[in-house]
């Protein structure tokens, strides 16, 4: 059965979609990359999405869905690279991906996993020293 | 709908692997008749949730797909038909947000968005038959 792989950099999860997906593929994805979270502990997961050609209504309930089960699991989700022409369709066709962060590239898009994982961790810091009082 | 069909391809839907050879060969048409990369991908886009539609609530069926020409404007028509129960109210299935499955119900209301002329027949029973056109 066909599969997306899933890459694992530290506590970051990589995924770049290469392909046109048919549904059975998105779902699998989701279920993949929900049990990975979980299995090694996730703190932010990127998916490039730069080679689709369309995002359709099927497509983008898929990627709301990764990133809400992300958020449960206390994992933030990035989606990078959406070329225009689908951003501009995918407005039109009613799908704003509210709750989906997105970010133009690869690159800014790592960024921002860093720095939330990174202020994350400060708060845990200061919670630990105000214990100690 | 007007205007004269150039030349047309039949296509089955029976699978969701169909829905993504549909994507594939609008995508070809699309190109052909020089539409922008953005008209292209509206077109592409309708088509996929058009064909979700046919497979999922149709019991499957198919699409053609049609060169246009009227007069020196140039367009590519869709057809989806299927024999499945039919809509009962079209004007309920239109609306944004209505789903009868677990979908985001954004299908039909968004392809007509997507497309510039849409027409849709249906009668409990005997199919539903979509029929969109984007003009270049």
């Amino acid at each position: 059965m066909d599969r997306i792989p899933i890459l694992r950099m530290g506590n970051l999860l990589l995924v770049t979609i290469q392909v046109d997906m048919h549904d059975k593929l998105a779902v699998t994805l989701q279920d993949d990359l929900t049990s990975r979270i979980a299995e090694v502990g996730a703190r932010g997961v990127l998916i490039d999405i730069s080679s689709l050609e369309i995002v359709d209504s099927f497509i983008g309930r898929t990627l709301a869905n990764i990133a809400s089960m992300a958020k449960v699991l206390d994992a933030q989700t990035v989606v990078v690279g959406m070329q225009p022409a689908v951003a501009i369709t995918l407005v039109e066709l009613g799908m704003s991906l509210p709750g989906i962060r997105t970010a133009l590239n690869v690159e800014s898009g790592m960024q921002y996993l860093q720095e939330t994982s990174r202020a994350e961790e400060q708060d845990m810091d200061y919670d630990g020293d105000s214990a100690e009082f | 709908m007007t205007g004269t069909v150039q030349n047309s391809e039949v296509i089955p839907i029976k699978d969701s692997s169909d829905v993504v050879f549909i994507r594939q060969r609008v995508r070809i048409w699309a190109t052909q008749l020089k539409l922008g990369l953005v008209d292209q991908t509206k077109v592409v886009t309708a088509a996929s949730e058009l064909g979700r539609n046919t497979l999922e609530h149709g019991g499957g069926g198919e699409l053609e797909i049609a060169h246009l020409v009227d007069g020196a404007r140039t367009g590519l028509r869709l057809t989806f038909s299927d024999k499945g129960p039919g809509i009962p109210d079209i004007k309920l299935a239109l609306t944004d947000g209505y789903t009868s499955k677990q979908g985001m119900g954004l299908g039909l209301g968004g392809s007509k968005r997507l497309m510039n002329e849409f027409d849709i027949k249906s009668s409990p029973g005997e199919g539903t038959t979509v029929t969109v056109t984007r003009w270049k």
